[in-house]
């Protein structure tokens, strides 16, 4: 593990640095691989066994399989390429940002809530003292 | 010589794109934001400029984790729009400036900017989402381009003050060019969103309007903006508006600021839109 640092403590954030990039490699190189239509299709017909061609671990292709978009997150995935299995399954930005609240929000709500002037900075900014 | 005659500050969402190729604009959602960049799109058709130089960011299309390069130019004589997972936009191609971009990447190189030259590199929504913003959707783009990517999903980016400092460098590569073109500088992303992670949606528009205040008066400040600053208080991906003050550093320290608009929001992001001059 790498020392702590102080964006550590912004909630909700997984800030793609070396130790986060190195963990998630194979699996962001597996949704890069989607920009292919050819691999679309490999990935359509058999989601696992295009899985296996790419050296992830175990738990990140359950993730994947599951779209347990958090879980991806946390095991080294980069948004902009988990976004790819989003673009794969027809899914817009609203319903990705609904699913990784964790909160159950709907997408509908998802979608006000953005209407409304999206999430408050308020009480996000820090684990350590939510009041700021 | 080459002149410079404008910077643009722009977001560069792809939904955006997504609502110009699919018509879309005149949707309840869609009305306000097409109507609020109408007079930049009207500007533009006046000041024509012959070259724009786009500064944006890649997203897993041109470059992946294989090989991440911090500043890249494109010296290409054209770059083909990128398939992102969607298949292609059908956009036209983007005609580059092959000689005027060498003759960046040799300036900014011997100024000490290591640049990264590309000579293949397919073009996302990063590049030509601002292009449709200012120009619509034309049989053919109306000005070269020239693609300057900057990484924004590794972390570490370069620093604010980097890219500034870069900025500073571009302008003295465009004002060496010995051929008589306008330049506009494009900075593009941002403004504050997030796109990851349980804070998803995040927006701080007193944060984007305070940016886009100093950008025009006093842009130093936002040099000493840090990464966790900016990751803190304009989300995630909020960070990419580090690629607005290469635009700004390429500028005067004076500009006058002929247009802004934004506007919450477009699709999980804050839009904004600036576009300086030179103060004569």
């Amino acid at each position: 593990m790498r020392e702590p640092r102080d964006y550590d403590d912004i909630p909700g954030t997984y800030v793609f640095d070396g130790e986060h990039s190195r963990k998630g490699y194979h699996l962001n190189m597996f949704c890069m691989s989607l920009n292919k239509a050819e691999n679309r299709g490999r990935f359509r017909e058999s989601e696992a066994a295009y899985l296996q061609r790419f050296p992830m671990t175990e738990e990140q292709r359950q993730a994947v399989l599951e779209r347990d978009w958090l879980d991806m997150l946390r095991l080294g995935g980069n948004i902009y390429y988990t976004f790819k299995i989003a673009i794969f399954d027809g899914l817009t930005m609203q319903q990705a940002g609904a699913a990784m609240s964790g909160t159950g929000m709907s997408v509908e709500e998802f979608q006000q809530m953005m209407l409304d002037g999206g999430r408050p900075v308020k009480g996000n900014r820090s684990k350590a003292d939510k009041s700021k | 010589m080459a002149k410079i005659i404008a910077g643009v500050g722009t977001s560069h969402v792809p939904a955006i794109g997504a609502a110009v190729d699919f018509g879309k604009q005149i949707e309840p959602y869609w009305q306000p934001f097409f109507e609020g960049i109408v007079p930049a799109r009207e500007w533009i058709k006046e000041v024509k400029p012959d070259v724009c130089i786009i500064v944006y960011n890649d997203h897993a299309s041109a470059f992946s984790l294989e090989n991440i390069s911090t500043f890249s130019i494109g010296v290409a004589p054209e770059f083909q729009p990128a398939d992102e997972g969607y298949g292609p936009r059908k956009v036209p191609v983007v005609k580059g400036n092959s000689e005027f971009a060498w003759h960046i990447a040799e300036s900014l190189i011997l100024d000490e900017f290591d640049m990264t030259i590309c000579n293949e590199m397919p073009v996302d929504h990063g590049l030509t989402v601002p292009l449709s913003v200012m120009y619509d959707q034309p049989d053919a783009w109306p000005c070269e381009v020239i693609p300057f990517c900057v990484n924004v999903i590794q972390y570490p980016p370069p620093t604010a003050n980097r890219c500034y400092q870069l900025g500073k460098a571009l302008r003295k590569a465009i004002d060496s060019y010995d051929r008589d073109i306008t330049v506009a500088v494009f900075g593009t992303g941002g403004m504050s969103h997030q796109l990851q992670g349980e804070r998803a949606g995040l927006v701080n528009k007193e944060f984007d309007i305070d940016f886009l205040d100093k950008l025009v008066s006093t842009p130093e400040e936002l040099t000493k903006v840090s990464h966790t600053e900016f990751l803190r208080e304009s989300g995630s991906e909020g960070i990419e508006l580090i690629m607005w003050l290469i635009m700004r550093g390429a500028m005067d320290p004076e500009v006058e600021e002929k247009y802004r608009f934004y506007h919450i929001p477009v699709s999980n992001t804050a839009y904004g839109l600036t576009i300086l001059e030179n103060k004569a």
